[in-house]
């Protein structure tokens, strides 16, 4: 079941991708719908955004204020930096059109007059792949003053970051296309409100986006029906570790995790077992090897498990895997991005790291095991943004359901210490 | 100083075009003048903020928050070697002390005839041919190994001849 990732030769260039239906899907709306058609039908379709958050797209642009006279605008989110993560890349490079074609929708269902896609600056090979196909669709007339003659108007550029995870968040990178440093901003206003200069804004994923021309296409109720019925449609799953085939690969939202390691990616690397598997990107829960066994790869089935299909970008680590070393470096990660703004992550992610390395250095204390929950759950929603929780999340579940990876590593003559001293002895 | 010529100055009015307040061109031009000079020095962000009605401290507080641009000179070549998970399972680590100890420079270091600069980065988006490296902001070399890294360093040196 293939929506996005197409096996079609060349489906990159503009010529071939209007050869099998490209952009009919746009010119359907043009000619026969209206811009509440168009949302009605994402709503319906039930598509929830690819971004990590799971929210419903078609609810989210009825946020968008119908009136007024300020210019709106939309975001497409090319970030793609939560470490795991490589799927949007594959879009740019596989099927740019069809993004530009969902962005197109997008804006005409809002009444969106320039859209921004932000690019991780990293990410320069896939920029020139983009950027080449927005000029094709240029040169077509489907991007533009009065598109194709009907008199709807709209403008999609670029907006290359610079090297910051953060600015993948939705406020961070509207401040960063504004020029400035890439810090959230607090909510509400949300940004349907107040987004970029202060305008009615809504921020989408990329593979978000590149559903949309099929739901226009073949209707609403086909998409509903693809995969898992609360999450449906397909996620470009991007698999990494130890796997034989590591890759992105396309299939229905649901598949069972086992499937996919072992019938998609061709099993473990060396047959070993399964230890851990992050589900979707760094900052999602773990699974242990039993949940592997009953997971299926969608939202719901993924909460039974404490944890959320994120990214959908699944890191798989087998039996030798140094558990508190794969955590360790979470936690360097999610400290060095931390924009600094709030106490609970500016110092807690520092913690969280520096408690781990003592574990690793040898000198953990049986209660550090619960000093990194507490400190994990003092960051847990007592932040600006959702980095916060990011970091949080790893360092909780890991440790509680790895618990005897790390007691292994701490020295048996324990002696408790009250919390107070810990915190110097940290430095 | 004078740091755009003409027709660089006909791009910056162009990126202008694209949004509402000039400030939004910051980052953009920001590209275009490490582009030019390999990094971006205290003039050149002076240049900048002159060129974009931005005051010198804001340009600063951009500089210095995005760790893509330069603060100072890098090396011809800018090693980034993704040292995260998917990279880390995949011999991420093996591959950056290998560069580091061959070249004798560590992180942010540069080689003293000027020629690397090697540096240990965050998840590039390239998992799952891990273990990787960026050579420049451009450039992706994907599926590496310690041989593979160290003929690529061969080869950037004798290019340079
Ligand atoms: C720290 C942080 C980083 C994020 N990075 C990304 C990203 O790289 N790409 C992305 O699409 N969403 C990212 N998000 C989620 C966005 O804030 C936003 O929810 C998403 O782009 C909305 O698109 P969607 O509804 O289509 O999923 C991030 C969120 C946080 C808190
Ligand atoms: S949670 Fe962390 S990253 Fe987000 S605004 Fe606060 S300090 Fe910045
Ligand atoms: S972990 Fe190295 S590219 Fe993703």
């Amino acid at each position: 079941m293939n929506i996005i990732l197409k096996d079609i030769k060349d489906f990159h260039r503009i010529d071939v991708y209007e050869s099998n239906g490209g952009y009919s899907a746009f010119k359907k709306a043009l000619k026969e719908m209206s811009p509440e058609d168009v949302t009605n039908e994402v709503k319906n379709s039930n598509l929830r955004g690819r971004g990590g958050a799971c929210f419903p797209t078609g609810l989210k642009w009825t946020f968008m204020p119908k009136t007024g006279d300020k210019p709106k605008y939309l975001c497409c989110n090319g970030d793609e930096s939560e470490p795991g993560s490589f799927k949007d890349r594959e879009i740019f490079e596989r099927n740019p059109h069809q993004f530009i074609e969902g962005t197109l929708l997008a804006c005409y269902a809002m009444g969106i007059k320039a859209a921004y896609v932000y690019i991780r600056g990293e990410y320069y090979k896939w920029i020139n792949l983009l950027q080449a196909a927005i000029d094709d669709a240029y040169k077509k007339g489907y991007i533009g003053k009065n598109i194709l003659g009907t008199g709807f108007s709209t403008d999609i550029y670029i907006h290359r970051g610079a090297g910051a995870y953060i600015c993948g968040e939705e406020s961070a990178l509207m401040n960063s296309v504004e020029g400035k440093r890439g810090y959230p901003r607090v909510k509400p206003p949300f940004p349907a409100a107040f987004g970029l200069w202060g305008c009615p804004t809504t921020i989408n994923n990329i593979e978000t986006l590149a559903n949309v021309p099929e739901i226009i296409r073949n209707g609403a109720e086909w998409f509903s029906k693809i995969g898992a019925p609360k999450h449906p449609g397909t996620l470009l799953f991007g698999v990494s570790g130890h796997v034989n085939k590591p890759g992105v690969y396309e299939l229905p939202t649901g598949t069972p995790l086992m499937s996919i390691i072992n019938d998609t990616c061709g099993g473990m690397l060396d047959g070993k077992d399964i230890k851990m598997v992050i589900p979707g990107g760094s900052s999602m829960p773990p699974l242990t090897k039993e949940e592997c066994l009953k997971a299926n790869m969608d939202n719901e089935s993924l909460k039974e498990f404490g944890s959320s299909i994120g990214t959908a970008g699944v890191m798989v680590m087998n039996e030798d895997t140094d558990i508190l070393k794969v955590l360790i470096r979470i936690s360097k990660f999610y400290y060095h991005e931390s924009c600094g703004q709030c106490t609970p992550c500016r110092e807690g992610t520092g913690w969280l790291l520096r408690v781990l390395k003592r574990i690793d250095s040898g000198q953990g204390r049986i209660s550090d095991l619960d000093l990194l929950t507490s400190v994990a759950q003092n960051i847990e929603g007592n932040t600006i943004c959702a980095l916060g929780d990011a970091a949080a999340w790893p360092v909780k579940w890991t440790v509680k359901k790895f618990r005897q990876e790390f007691e292994k590593r701490i020295p048996k003559e324990d002696v408790e210490v009250p919390v107070r001293n810990k915190v110097h002895s940290l430095r | 100083m004078q740091l755009f010529n003409e027709e660089e100055l006909k791009k910056v009015e162009e990126i202008k075009s694209h949004y509402p307040s000039p400030q939004a061109a910051l980052l953009p031009m920001l590209w275009m003048v490490q582009e030019k000079e390999g990094w971006i020095s205290p003039d050149s962000m002076k240049y900048a903020g002159e060129l974009l009605n931005v005051p010198y401290e804001h340009v600063l507080g951009v500089v210095t928050f995005y760790t893509m641009f330069n603060k100072q000179p890098r090396g011809k070549y800018h090693l980034q070697i993704c040292t995260n998970v998917s990279c880390m399972l995949r011999g991420g680590y093996e591959l950056y002390n290998y560069v580091s100890e061959k070249l004798g420079i560590k992180n942010n270091e540069t080689t003293a005839d000027g020629m690397f600069t090697i540096e240990e980065v965050e998840c590039l988006g390239s998992c799952a041919t891990a273990p990787m490296m960026q050579v420049n902001n451009k450039e992706y070399y994907e599926n590496l190994d310690t041989s593979k890294v160290g003929k690529l360093l061969e080869e950037f040196r004798n290019h340079v001849k």
